[in-house]
C-alpha cells in the first residue's frame, strides 16, 4: 500500500464523488499531494506482521446491548423542522432528486 | 469576586465558598463573565458566551445551595467544549456547516451537569469538527495560548484548556480522540484527563471518530478533575458502548500516594522528534514520582511509533462515514445557488467543510473503498488489537505509565498548518491512549521558555483511581499548576 | 417462450417488522397512520451526536424468521455501516449487516402444478428502512421533492434467496409462501400497498444446459405480487429478443410501470457503487444463545404450509379450501373453534367442516365483498356460527334460509335461532304438523293420488308444490316428500 502512484487526480475526484464534495481542480492538486503524503507515511504498518491477528472493531469488550421494545415520546414536529433550512408545512423541502 | 482571586480560585476551594455562602453562585458567575469580557479578545475561547442562561442557572443553583440540595458542581461555572450538544444553545463544532445548528436535545454529560445546577457559560473554541492540534481550524475564530498570545493553544480543545489556564471558568469539558483533551491542556498549563472509553457516554458528543472519542475534563487541579469525572461518568442507556460498571469515589482514594507504585516509563516516548527541554523537565519529573515512592522502570512499548498511522486510518474512515450526513437537507449550512439537487448537496459539503475536514473525509473514504479495505481499514484494526494486546501486559507489571504529553511546547500560529504531516506528529505520544481505550491524563509539570510542560501518565482501561492518586501526589509535591498566565 | 433459454431469477425482499418502536430508538414505528414528521427524534435523524440501540425485539422476529425458513442461526451477529449519499438516508449510512448477518442457509418449498421444488435462501438479516421522499409539482411548473422522516428507522429485515427460480411463475409462488410465513409468524404485517413488503428481483437468462449465470437485471420499485409477476414476465421477453437479435443485455436498474406495463431503465446519474461497509462502532455484537433460539422456536406454533397439511387431514378439506381457510388468521381460528363447538354439540365432524368452511371462504367473502367490509367489522362469534351448522344439517334451515341467516348474524350480531324466528325462515320439520296439512292437501287433490298410484312420479312434484304453497316454503321437502308417500300407501 505504499505505493501511492495510483492515488491520480482522478482517483481524488471519484472519492470526492462518492462522498459527494465538489472540488475544484486546484483543490484535487493538493489534495493528490498531501494524500500522497500521509499515505507514505501510514505504510509503516507494512512492517508488521497481522496474518494471525483478530481486528479490533469495537473499543470495548461489551456483547448484546439491547433496549425493550417500547415506544416513547418523539420531538414535536416544531422541533424537526426547527432546524431545516427548508420545508413546507409538516415536511422538509429540498430541490427535486428527480428532474 | 476580585479577577484575581478567580487566578487561584478551584472547584475545591469555590464548592467551600458557595457552601459557606461567602459567596453567591451569582456572584461567582458574574465575576466570571466580566474575566470573560476582559479576557476574550486577547484569547478568543468561546463560540457562544450564553450570559444570561448562566445567570439563570446560577440563580437556581443558589437557591438548591440555600435549600441544603446542592450537590459537588452545584453552581460551579462551566464551559463545554462546542462540539457537545446543549438543547437550546447553538453547537457548532467550530464548522461553517454547523454554524446556526440549534439542538433540541443534551448531551448526557450536560443534561449531568444541569441535573447538578452547574452553571454553564459557554461553549469552548475547537479545530473543526475537532480535526487538529493547534484550534487553528476553527471556522470562526483562532483561540491563543494565554502563555503567549502569539502561539496555539494546542487542539482541537484549544478553547477549553485555554478557557481554564486564563481563568475564564472553572473548568470545562473536552473530547480526546487523539489527544485532543490532553495536548492542549500540556500547552496550557492545567490539567486534561481522557477517560477510559465508555466511562462517559458520548450521547451527544458531535462524533469525529466514533471507536476513539471521549469526553473528559479540563481543569486547575488533579482533584478538580476527579470531582468532575465523579459527576459525569457512568453508564448511559442512550449509549450502546457505555460501561455498566460502578463509578467508584475518586476522592477517597486520591491522596493516598504512591509509595510502592510500579510505573513505566516506555522509551520509545523519547525518542522521536522530542524537543530536548521537554525531555529533561519530564526527565525530572519522574525524579519527583521517584522521591514519593514510586519505583520508576525504563520498559520498551515497541508499537508506539505504529499508534500514529493506525489512527490515521481507523479516524478518518469512522469520521467519512460520521460527516456524510451534513448534506444541508435536514440541518446546517445549505448552498443556495445550486443548479440542482446534488449539486446542491455537493457544494454545501465544498463550503460548508474547511480544508482538513475534507483532506480526513477523503482519507477515510479512500481508506474503505473497494480494494483497499483490507490493505488500511483492516490492517489498521488488526494491529490496533496488537497495540491494546502490548498495552494490557504493560499494566500486568506496572501501575501507571509516565511519558511527556507532547514532544514540544506550545509552537506559533500558523508554523504548522501548511504541513498536515508535521501537524499530525504532535499527537504521537497522545494517541496510543486512544488506540487502547485507556485512560490517560496530562498535568503541569514544568516551564520551557515561560511556556508550559505537560507529563502524561496512563493507566489500565477504569484505573482512572490510579491516575488520580499518582497526578495528585505529584501535583501536591510541586507548584507548576500554580503558574498561571500574566492576562 | 423461446425453449432455448433458462430463465434465472432470485428476490430480495425487504420487509417491515412488526415491533412498537424503531430499530434504534424509542420513536413509535407506527408511521403509517401518523402525522408527517410526528414520529422523529434526533436518533432516527441523524442529528449530530447521537448514538443507536438495538431493538431486542427486532433480532428477535429476524431469529423466528430465520428459523421459520429453515435457516441457520449465527451465534454472534453484528452490525455494519453501509456507506450512501442519499436526502431519504438520514446518517448518510444505513446500519445494516455485512458479513455476520442473523441467519443464513434456509429453504423454502414451494408447489407449482403439483410439483414441488425447493428454493434456497442465502441470509436474513437486520436493517433500517429509510425516510418517505414525495414528489410535488407546482401550478408554476417547478417542483421539488418533500421529506416525511417518519419511516426512517423503521426496522427492515432483508430476505435474500438464491437464484434458484426458473420462471416468474416460482418467483411468484416463493413469494406468495415467504408472505405467508412473515405473516402468519407476526414478524411483519407484509403490507405490500403500503409498502411494509417490498421485492427487488434480479433476472437473467442463459442457454439451456449451461451452468453459467448471464447479464442480470435488477427490477425495484415493484408493489404488487401481481406487478412482480408482470414485470418478470415482460423482462423475460424482452432480455430473450435482445439476445436473438445478437444483442448484449445490459447490467443495470430497471423500474416497473404499473400504466405502462413496462420495465424502464433508471437513468439516474451512476456510479458504481461502494458502499464501504465497515463494522459499526457504536453498537457491540450480539451474542444469540441457543437458548435463546430455542425459546424463540417455542413461539413459532404452525407454520402455514404445515397449518394446510393439518386441515386437509383432519378435517377431510380439499387443498384449495384448506389454504383459502389459513390465508387470514382470524378466520382459520373461527373455523377451527366453530368446528370443535360442532363436535361438541354431537354434530358429524367432517361434514360440519365442510358446511362451515363452505360459509367462510364462498359466502362471507361475498358478502364482505358486496358490504365493503372487513372482517375485523364482523360480529359474531363461533358458538352462535355452530349452532347456524347445527341448524342447517339438522334441515331446520334450507341452504338459501342459511345464507340469508349468516348474513344477518354477520351484520346483527344476533343468534341465529333469533333471526330465524324474526325472518320466519325456520322449516317445518315437525312431523305432526306437516302430517296434518298433507293428510287434507291429499284430499282436496285426488287426481293427483290417482296419477301417481298408476305409476306417474311426477305427481309427487305437483303434491310439494301445494305443500310448500300452503307452508310459505317452510316446510322440509325431504320430509314432506316421505309423509306424501306413507299416507298415500296407507289410504
Amino acid at each position: 500500500m505504499s505505493n501511492n502512484d495510483d492515488l491520480t487526480s482522478d482517483a481524488i475526484r471519484h472519492l470526492a464523488s462518492l462522498t459527494r464534495i465538489s472540488m475544484s481542480d486546484d483543490e484535487v492538486e493538493k489534495m493528490r499531494d498531501e494524500m500522497s503524503n500521509i499515505l507514505d507515511n501510514i505504510a509503516v504498518l507494512n512492517e508488521i506482521d497481522t496474518d494471525s491477528v483478530e481486528p479490533t472493531g469495537h473499543s470495548v469488550d461489551l456483547k448484546s446491548v439491547l433496549r425493550d421494545d417500547v415506544s416513547g415520546d418523539s420531538l414535536s414536529t416544531e422541533d424537526v423542522l426547527m432546524n431545516a433550512p427548508n420545508s413546507d408545512e409538516d415536511l422538509i423541502k429540498i430541490k427535486p432528486v428527480f428532474e | 469576586m476580585h479577577q484575581d482571586d478567580l487566578k487561584t480560585l478551584t472547584i475545591e476551594n469555590a464548592r467551600n465558598l458557595l457552601d459557606s455562602r461567602e459567596i453567591t453562585s451569582l456572584e461567582l458567575t458574574e465575576s466570571y463573565i466580566k474575566r470573560i469580557e476582559n479576557t476574550e479578545t486577547d484569547i478568543n475561547a468561546f463560540v457562544t458566551i450564553s450570559k444570561e442562561s448562566a445567570i439563570n442557572d446560577a440563580k437556581n443553583a443558589d437557591i438548591l445551595i440555600d435549600s441544603g440540595e446542592q450537590n459537588l458542581l452545584t453552581g460551579i461555572p462551566l464551559q463545554l467544549k462546542d462540539n457537545l450538544c446543549t438543547r437550546g444553545i447553538r453547537t457548532t463544532c467550530s464548522s461553517k456547516m454547523l454554524e446556526n445548528f440549534i439542538p433540541p436535545y443534551d448531551a448526557f454529560v450536560t443534561e449531568a451537569l444541569k441535573n447538578q445546577g452547574a452553571v454553564i457559560l459557554g461553549k469552548g473554541n475547537l479545530d473543526e469538527f475537532a480535526m487538529g492540534s493547534s484550534t487553528e481550524n476553527s471556522a470562526f475564530q483562532t483561540t491563543k495560548n494565554p502563555f503567549d498570545i502569539t502561539r496555539v493553544p494546542g487542539g482541537s480543545s484549544g478553547g477549553p484548556a485555554a478557557s481554564v489556564s486564563a481563568s475564564q471558568c472553572l473548568f470545562s469539558l473536552g473530547s480526546d480522540t487523539g489527544g485532543s483533551i490532553r495536548q492542549p491542556a500540556s500547552l496550557c498549563g492545567v490539567v486534561g484527563l481522557k477517560p477510559t472509553y465508555g466511562r462517559v457516554s458520548r450521547f451527544g458528543l458531535i462524533a469525529f471518530a466514533s471507536s476513539l472519542d471521549q469526553i473528559g475534563p479540563i481543569t486547575h487541579t488533579v482533584k478538580d478533575s476527579a470531582m468532575v469525572l465523579q459527576n459525569i461518568a457512568g453508564f448511559d442507556s442512550k449509549d450502546s458502548t457505555s460501561l455498566n460498571v460502578p463509578v467508584p469515589n475518586y476522592l477517597e482514594t486520591i491522596d493516598k500516594g504512591i509509595k510502592g507504585f510500579k510505573i513505566g516509563v516506555p522509551k520509545e516516548y523519547f525518542q522521536e522528534g522530542i524537543n530536548p527541554e521537554v525531555e529533561k523537565i519530564i526527565r525530572d519529573s519522574l525524579k519527583v514520582l521517584e522521591n514519593l515512592g514510586a519505583e520508576i522502570t525504563e520498559i520498551s512499548l515497541p508499537l508506539t511509533s505504529y499508534a500514529l498511522a493506525v489512527y490515521y486510518i481507523i479516524a478518518p474512515s469512522e469520521a467519512s462515514a460520521n460527516l456524510t450526513r451534513y448534506d444541508g437537507v435536514k440541518y446546517g449550512f445549505n448552498y443556495i445557488e445550486s443548479e440542482n439537487m446534488w449539486d446542491g448537496i455537493e457544494k454545501t459539503r465544498q463550503f460548508g467543510f474547511g480544508d482538513e475536514v475534507k483532506r480526513r473525509i477523503l482519507l477515510g473514504t479512500y481508506a474503505l473503498s473497494s480494494g483497499y479495505y483490507d490493505a488500511f481499514y483492516l490492517k489498521a484494526q488488526k494491529v490496533r488489537t496488537l497495540i491494546r494486546k502490548e498495552f494490557e501486559d504493560a499494566f500486568c507489571d506496572f501501575d501507571v505509565l509516565a511519558m511527556p504529553t507532547s514532544p514540544s511546547t506550545a509552537f506559533k500560529l500558523n508554523e504548522k498548518m501548511d504541513d498536515p504531516m508535521q501537524m499530525y506528529l504532535n499527537d504521537i505520544f497522545t494517541i496510543p491512549a486512544n488506540i487502547a481505550g485507556i485512560p490517560s491524563i496530562s498535568i503541569p509539570a514544568g516551564m520551557n521558555n515561560n511556556l508550559p510542560v505537560g507529563l502524561q501518565m496512563m493507566s489500565g482501561a477504569l484505573q482512572e483511581e490510579k491516575l488520580f492518586q499518582a497526578a495528585y501526589a505529584f501535583e501536591q509535591a510541586t507548584e507548576w499548576h500554580k503558574i498561571k498566565p500574566k492576562l | 417462450m423461446n425453449n432455448k433459454y433458462e430463465t434465472v431469477i432470485g428476490l430480495e425482499v425487504h420487509s417491515q417488522l412488526l415491533t412498537n418502536s424503531k430499530m434504534f430508538c424509542g420513536c413509535g414505528s407506527d408511521y403509517q397512520k401518523a402525522e408527517p414528521n410526528s414520529r422523529v427524534c434526533p436518533v432516527c435523524m441523524g442529528m449530530p451526536g447521537v448514538l443507536p440501540v438495538v431493538n431486542r425485539k427486532a433480532v428477535e422476529l429476524i431469529i423466528k424468521t430465520g428459523l421459520a425458513i429453515g435457516c441457520s442461526i449465527n451465534g454472534e451477529t453484528k452490525f455494519d455501516r453501509k456507506n450512501y449519499s442519499y436526502p431519504d438516508l438520514m446518517k448518510g449510512y444505513q446500519i445494516s449487516q455485512f458479513d455476520l448477518p442473523v441467519a443464513i442457509n434456509g429453504n423454502l418449498n414451494i408447489s407449482l402444478n403439483g410439483n414441488e421444488k425447493t428454493i434456497g435462501v442465502t441470509r436474513v438479516h437486520l436493517e433500517e428502512d429509510v425516510a418517505r421522499l414525495i414528489h410535488k409539482n407546482e401550478p408554476n411548473g417547478t417542483s421539488h421533492s418533500l421529506i416525511d422522516i417518519n419511516r426512517a428507522g423503521v426496522p427492515l429485515m432483508e430476505i435474500v434467496s438464491e437464484p434458484d427460480m426458473r420462471s416468474p411463475e416460482e418467483a411468484n409462488e416463493y413469494l406468495i409462501q415467504l408472505h405467508s410465513i412473515v405473516r402468519s409468524i407476526k414478524a411483519s404485517t407484509a403490507n405490500m400497498e403500503e409498502g411494509s413488503f417490498r421485492c427487488d428481483a434480479n433476472i437473467s437468462m442463459r442457454l439451456k444446459g449451461t451452468t453459467e449465470l448471464g447479464t442480470k437485471v435488477e427490477i425495484k420499485n415493484v408493489n404488487s405480487f401481481r406487478s412482480v409477476f408482470r414485470a418478470l414476465q415482460f423482462e423475460q421477453n424482452r432480455q430473450i429478443n435482445l439476445l436473438e437479435i445478437g444483442e448484449q443485455i445490459i447490467q443495470e436498474t430497471r423500474g416497473w410501470s404499473d400504466e405502462s406495463e413496462k420495465t424502464v431503465s433508471q437513468r439516474i446519474k451512476e456510479f458504481a457503487a461502494d458502499y464501504r461497509y465497515f463494522p459499526e462502532p457504536d453498537l457491540p455484537p450480539i451474542i444469540i444463545s441457543k437458548q435463546w433460539v430455542d425459546q424463540i422456536k417455542s413461539t413459532i406454533t404452525e407454520l402455514p404450509a404445515e397449518k394446510i397439511q393439518r386441515f386437509i387431514k383432519s378435517f377431510q378439506l380439499s387443498e384449495y379450501d384448506s389454504s383459502l381457510l389459513i390465508s387470514n388468521d382470524i378466520i382459520a381460528t373461527f373455523f377451527e373453534d366453530t368446528v370443535n363447538e360442532c363436535k361438541n354439540l354431537g354434530l358429524n365432524y367432517e361434514s360440519s367442516a365442510k358446511t362451515c368452511a363452505n360459509l367462510l371462504n364462498v359466502d362471507l367473502s361475498r358478502i364482505l365483498n358486496e358490504k365493503q367490509l372487513q372482517i375485523s367489522d364482523l360480529n359474531t362469534d363461533y358458538g352462535d356460527f355452530s349452532i347456524l351448522i347445527k341448524m342447517i344439517s339438522e334441515d331446520t334451515l334450507n341452504s338459501t334460509m342459511a345464507k340469508t341467516v349468516f348474513e344477518n348474524m354477520l351484520l346483527l350480531g344476533k343468534s341465529p335461532i333469533e333471526i330465524a324466528d324474526n325472518l320466519g325462515l325456520t322449516q317445518i320439520s315437525d312431523t305432526d304438523s306437516l302430517e296434518q296439512i298433507i293428510s287434507e292437501i291429499l284430499s282436496q287433490n285426488s287426481p293427483a293420488v290417482q296419477d301417481y298410484l298408476e305409476g306417474k312420479e311426477t305427481a309427487i312434484r305437483f303434491l310439494i308444490g301445494q305443500v310448500m304453497k300452503e307452508t310459505k316454503g317452510k316446510a322440509n321437502p325431504k320430509i314432506a316428500t316421505e309423509i306424501i308417500i306413507s299416507q298415500i300407501k296407507k289410504s
